[in-house]
């Protein structure tokens, strides 16, 4: 049973915390935004996972269960 | 007997005194941290969630430190302040807009504190909302150690005085500078990561 | 308008008098009034108060197999049941914003037959329970619409209100979210998604957004039935569909055809190729280009296209000449959906950007790195709130390999495009 590690797009304004508490899993691309490789969360990194959760100033990034359904389809 | 309780009270009185210089400069310095974060500074090597971590860490120190300079003063018994004073302010009968503006500090840090545990709940809007009064927390307190504690001649009192309110001012000038540019960008971060 | 009278792949089997089922036979002639509607359609029929008869039409409508036409081919019938079965009271949101700006097949419609769009509208809302319909549509359209709905009021021809409101005009303001967005709080900005908005929308309410094409085939299906929906089209994809032809045709303008038709013969329904073609767009602005003589073969359908890495998408056809440059036109939409991004999200905004720049220095010859441009498209693509970084990324991703042989001339300093960039409509910048 493994945690799945999200940003909200929207909210994460490229501080750069996550990056730093995590980098195991937390990479920054060119323009400082986190590029999170490979969403499951290892049961060993799973503390700094929620520290980064908890220490990001915007709140954007989510620690979820395996269970949550990926994002709707784009136009009706 | 009656010179025991005078000294008695003469340790608590300079224990509630020497209690709020500290917590005049821990609360100016957790405040100088807050806007360190918002700003995205952060001393040379240190990494960004060291500054987080000790704005953090600083202010749950402060609240510990508030308690017993809060109950010292309410102890003394050669001053009477009144325990519904230390909740709502200017209820104090002894000097009562110097107390009153502490109170009003208690207060305000008082919620953006509970804000800031329960923040994940809350969701970033409210919490920042209340966030914002730690501008209005910090004067107050700031005019509080004026006016209740004083001292000034005492040159280490003085220097404590001076430097909080140089350091705030200081950072809450480049906060503002910061907002008028058009918010703070974030430089990548000085530990290297990847 | 030409009919499918035409097509020799439909004469070959199918009715001819099946279309056309959206638009009205001649064009030219205005919009159709509601007795003209009524005339030609019938009457819609009346929904029993009782949940056992909405389950039953969803269920037709289910075995009709209509799917979205605005883009994302969601099946109908799924989402009127899911937000049907919902607690809170839900809201229907028609959308016709049409942000695509190559897209006419949505005002078409709305400008021909409003009628049967808010016919559609109003039976999704008593499918689903919701007490209004809300019909957003392109500003170039609100007058006939407004025209209809008022028609309809002096007829009290609807059992549930109907209002119109004008669409934002931004690329991503026909995002489900951003529309719910638009309404709701007048920004046209899509939301972050979970939740959806079938299930959280406007007012937190259960939020049915389809689009007017989706709406107007409803509308019919509840008329004739499933059978008849499914004469047309493939069994996996039935139905007709608009498609928006643009470009070096004899004939550009909206058609109607059955999903399936050889791609070639949707293009002949426009005139055919005006000149010889090199390349078509396919789908949208967030679609993906397609060679031009492989093209013509693949059935216009999701199933036909995918192995072209292409979809029917919004129902655009573009046909770019082999006189142009298909990098240069490529350039101009890529800097369009960067200036387009709604700015909330840091890899959308920047990647876009730099990927924009990058491609106008290729098209114009100057030095580019593809390395770079491929890093970037592989930093924006999938890392915004919504799809439009990733439709960018496709789309620009498929010109980089349909235009190779382009791109390699553009290195060494010479270009075989001789008409100058203008194929692909790309509106002026709107003021940020």
């Amino acid at each position: 049973m493994s945690a799945r590690l999200r940003v909200d797009p929207i909210a994460c304004e490229a501080r750069g915390l996550c990056a730093e508490i995590l980098p195991e899993m937390i990479t920054l691309d060119d323009w400082g935004y986190p590029l999170i490789g490979g969403a499951d969360v290892p049961a060993d990194l799973y503390a700094e996972a929620s520290e980064a959760v908890r220490l990001c100033p915007r709140l954007a990034l989510r620690l979820d269960g395996p269970d949550r359904e990926p994002p709707a389809p784009l136009a009706s | 007997m009656i010179m025991a309780t005078a000294a008695g009270s003469a340790g608590l009185w300079y224990l509630s005194r020497a209690s709020g210089l500290v917590l005049l400069a821990l609360f100016s310095a957790v405040v100088v941290l807050g806007v360190a974060i918002r700003t995205g500074s952060a001393p040379r090597g240190w990494p960004r969630f060291a500054v987080a971590e000790l704005h953090r860490t600083l202010s749950l120190f402060a609240v510990a430190l508030l308690a017993l300079h809060v109950v010292t003063a309410m102890l003394d018994p050669f001053v009477t302040i009144g325990w519904a004073a230390t909740l709502l302010p200017f209820l104090s009968p002894y000097r009562t807009l110097a107390i009153g503006l502490g109170t009003l500090a208690v207060d305000l840090a008082g919620a953006v504190l509970v804000t800031s545990l329960a923040r994940r709940r809350l969701g970033q809007r409210a919490w920042r909302a209340v966030h914002w009064l730690a501008y209005l927390a910090w004067p107050a307190a700031f005019l509080h150690s004026l006016t209740a504690g004083g001292d000034l001649g005492i040159w280490w009192v003085a220097l404590v005085e001076i430097g909080s309110g140089v350091a705030v001012s200081t950072a809450v000038l480049v906060r503002l500078i910061g907002r008028a540019r058009g918010g703070p960008r974030y430089p990548r971060s000085a530990v290297r990561t990847s | 308008m030409k009919t499918a009278e035409q097509s020799p792949w439909l004469a070959a089997g199918r009715a001819a008098a099946e279309l056309p089922r959206l638009l009205p036979g001649r064009c030219g002639d205005g919009p159709v009034s509601l007795a003209g509607h009524l005339a030609r359609h019938g009457r819609l029929p009346v929904i029993g108060r009782g949940t056992g008869h909405r389950r039953r039409l969803i269920a037709e409508i289910g075995r009709a197999g209509l799917s979205g036409r605005g883009g994302a081919a969601f099946p109908t019938a799924r989402k009127l049941a899911t937000v049907a079965a919902a607690r809170r009271t839900p809201v229907v949101i028609a959308n016709g914003t049409e942000g695509e700006p190559a897209s006419a097949k949505d005002k078409v419609l709305l400008a021909q037959a409003p009628h049967l769009v808010l016919d559609g509208a109003v039976l999704a809302a008593e499918l689903v329970g919701a007490r209004q319909a809300i019909v957003v549509v392109h500003g170039a359209v609100r007058e006939p619409v407004d025209d209809a709905v008022a028609e309809r009021r002096r007829a009290r021809y609807d059992r549930v209100p109907v209002r119109v409101l004008t669409a934002a005009g931004r690329f991503v303001a026909g995002e489900a979210s951003a529309l719910v967005n638009w309404v709701g709080h007048g920004i046209p900005a899509p939301t972050a998604v979970p939740p959806r908005v079938s299930e959280r929308g406007l007012g937190g309410r259960p939020t049915l957004v389809q689009n007017v094409e989706t709406l107007a085939h409803l509308a019919l299906i509840v008329r004739h039935g499933a059978p008849w929906f499914r004469s047309l089209g493939t069994p996996t994809e039935p139905g007709s569909v608009l498609v928006t032809v643009i470009g070096a045709v004899r004939e550009p303008g909206v058609y109607e055809t059955g999903l399936g038709t050889p791609t070639g013969d949707v293009l002949a329904l426009a005139g055919g190729p005006a000149v010889p073609l090199a390349a078509l767009l396919i789908g949208g602005y967030s679609g993906a280009w397609v060679p031009y003589p492989a093209a013509a073969g693949r059935p216009f359908s999701a199933a036909g296209l995918r192995p072209a890495g292409a979809s029917p998408g919004a129902g655009l056809l573009a046909a770019m000449p082999a006189d142009a440059c298909g990098l240069a036109e490529t350039a101009r939409v890529a800097r369009y959906l960067a200036a387009e991004s709604a700015g909330q999200c840091g890899p959308c905004v920047f990647g876009l950007g730099s990927i924009a720049a990058e491609l106008e220095a290729l098209a114009a010859g100057r030095p580019a790195d593809p390395g770079q441009l491929e890093r970037w498209l592989g930093q924006a693509d999938g890392r915004g709130a919504c799809h439009h970084p990733d439709g960018a990324v496709r789309m620009i991703r498929s010109a980089l390999e349909v235009f190779a042989a382009e791109t390699a001339e553009h290195a060494r300093g010479w270009c075989r495009g001789t008409r100058p960039a203008g194929v692909l409509p790309v509106p002026p910048q709107a003021p940020r």
